[in-house]
């Protein structure tokens, strides 16, 4: 028996690093947003996508939930909430 | 072929016999000779292995480690502070399920520093993973480095293991020594054909960060495969009797004069040898006494334990090694077999003997079998000096 001992290449995906996360998570409001983008740049995991106002949104197989958005985000309009609330 | 040989020389002439095409050791005492005899079977070009000269034990382990997940049948040894050097990186072996095996030289453990024999590094590493098979002379020696490779190796194990012999007893001394035919040791131990390999043809990550999600998976597959590894090594050690013509019994224990015994003395290695001696020595007066010598102490056989010693009234333990704070390490697993069993011996006591190389002998022995006629003992500290324990600092 062996359990999970070698990756083959490119499937580092498979690997849903969502799980780190602790107690909470972002929530992204939709309802301020400019576009601006800086939550895209900041985000470690490269899981936050969006291309309009108000579409931007993050994959939670792997955020994280370090929280850099909500604190970069110039219009608060994303927030942290606890892990256990439904979106 | 009876040859007389250092048992370290035999041990280098084993490893040569498995074909080992990757070494890499560090030199410390007792097990430098090992590695010395296969540098020289190289340099003669009598064996074609790769030496790689290292500049400790930490990076001997990892050269066999990546020698290994490339396919390659690997091998190191070393001895006390070089294995516990080496530990961060043979619990990595065995979680990365790849089949090396080592030599421990056995040796205590430093401070104060002690060149001499007992069994504490080894008995340290004893939850790394790694299968650990006891030699009690230089022929078991031998054959166990025969076996360890075939069982490590077997697909449904892939665990390292260590073959533990007692340093300068075991690693200096000179005995006459059956060495298997390089034809016979090459069809009991085919090559080496791994189920995964490093290679860039196929490319792979071996050791990846498994987070919690998939760490614990890997732990319980290392548990169920050392269950696994007991079968095998029940079946390895038959084929191995029967095609070596040697007498191992199961594989796991042997059983030394033990069918009617009242009182038995359970040990691992060479100390085995004296025990022996001493059980004739004592039957020759008619006391019912006997040995159980514990060969393979990774994966732990607790039922052949069981079905060995549930009848004997009187059990003495002798740890050659200590788990300080706690229970002499062999004596508290001894115990837990029988915990919660109908039948199982009215005492089993714990004699702990031979630290740093302090003589076993004949009479430490036969006072043990005395000392279990007591009504009570305490832990026994065998042939301890009190008047070096007096506080005078």
């Amino acid at each position: 028996m062996f359990g999970p001992i070698f990756t083959k290449p490119l499937t580092s995906k498979n690997n849903k690093t969502g799980s780190w996360r602790t107690t909470q998570k972002p929530k992204f409001l939709q309802k301020n947003c400019i576009a601006c983008k800086m939550c895209v740049l900041i985000c470690p995991e490269g899981c936050i996508e969006g291309e309009q106002k108000n579409t931007y949104h993050c994959d939670y197989d792997y955020c994280k939930g370090c929280g850099l958005c909500v604190e970069v985000c110039p219009k608060q309009d994303i927030i942290m909430v606890e892990e256990s609330q439904n979106l | 072929m009876r040859e007389f040989l250092e048992g370290s020389q035999a041990i280098a002439r084993a490893v040569a016999l498995c074909r080992a095409g990757v070494v890499a050791a560090y030199p410390i005492t007792p097990q430098t000779h090992i590695p010395e005899g296969l540098s020289e079977m190289v340099a003669n070009k009598e064996i074609s292995a790769q030496i790689v000269n290292v500049e400790s034990e930490h990076s001997a382990a990892s050269v066999v480690l990546g020698a290994a997940a490339t396919g390659v049948r690997a091998y190191t040894a070393t001895s006390s502070q070089g294995l516990l050097l080496m530990s961060e990186v043979l619990f990595n072996i065995a979680g990365l399920r790849l089949p090396v095996v080592l030599t421990c030289a056995n040796r205590a453990v430093s401070a104060p520093i002690n060149i001499w024999n007992d069994q504490q590094d080894s008995i340290s590493l004893r939850d790394s993973g790694w299968i650990q098979l006891y030699a009690e002379n230089i022929q078991e020696a031998v054959d166990l480095h025969i076996i360890a490779y075939r069982v490590a190796e077997e697909k449904n194990v892939m665990l390292p293991a260590m073959v533990c012999v007692d340093g300068y007893t075991l690693t200096h001394g000179w005995e006459a020594v059956n060495l298997p035919e390089q034809q016979a040791v090459d069809k009991f131990l085919p090559p080496y054909n791994p189920l995964y390999k490093l290679d860039i043809n196929n490319p792979l990550t071996l050791g990846f960060l498994a987070d919690s999600d998939y760490y614990m998976e890997t732990r319980f597959a290392i548990q169920k495969s050392h269950q696994e590894a007991l079968k095998a090594l029940l079946e390895i050690f038959q084929e191995f009797n029967k095609y070596f013509s040697r007498d191992y019994q199961n594989g796991l224990i042997e059983t030394y004069r033990t069918q009617d015994a009242e009182k038995v003395i359970v040990a691992m290695g060479s100390v085995c040898g004296t025990i022996k001696d001493a059980v004739d020595v004592l039957r020759k007066k008619g006391k019912k006494v006997g040995l159980l010598k514990i060969i393979t102490f990774r994966p732990f056989p607790a039922e052949e334990i069981y079905g060995a010693l549930k009848k004997v009234s009187k059990v003495a333990v002798l740890d050659k090694a200590l788990s300080l704070g706690g229970q002499a390490p062999l004596y508290s697993e001894i115990r837990s077999v029988f915990f919660g069993k109908k039948s199982a011996p009215k005492f089993i006591r714990s004699f702990v003997a031979g630290l740093g190389g302090r003589d076993i002998t004949l009479d430490s022995i036969i006072n043990i079998f005395n000392k279990l006629s007591l009504k009570e003992t305490k832990e026994e500290f065998l042939d301890l000096k009190p008047e070096l324990l007096q506080e005078k600092l």
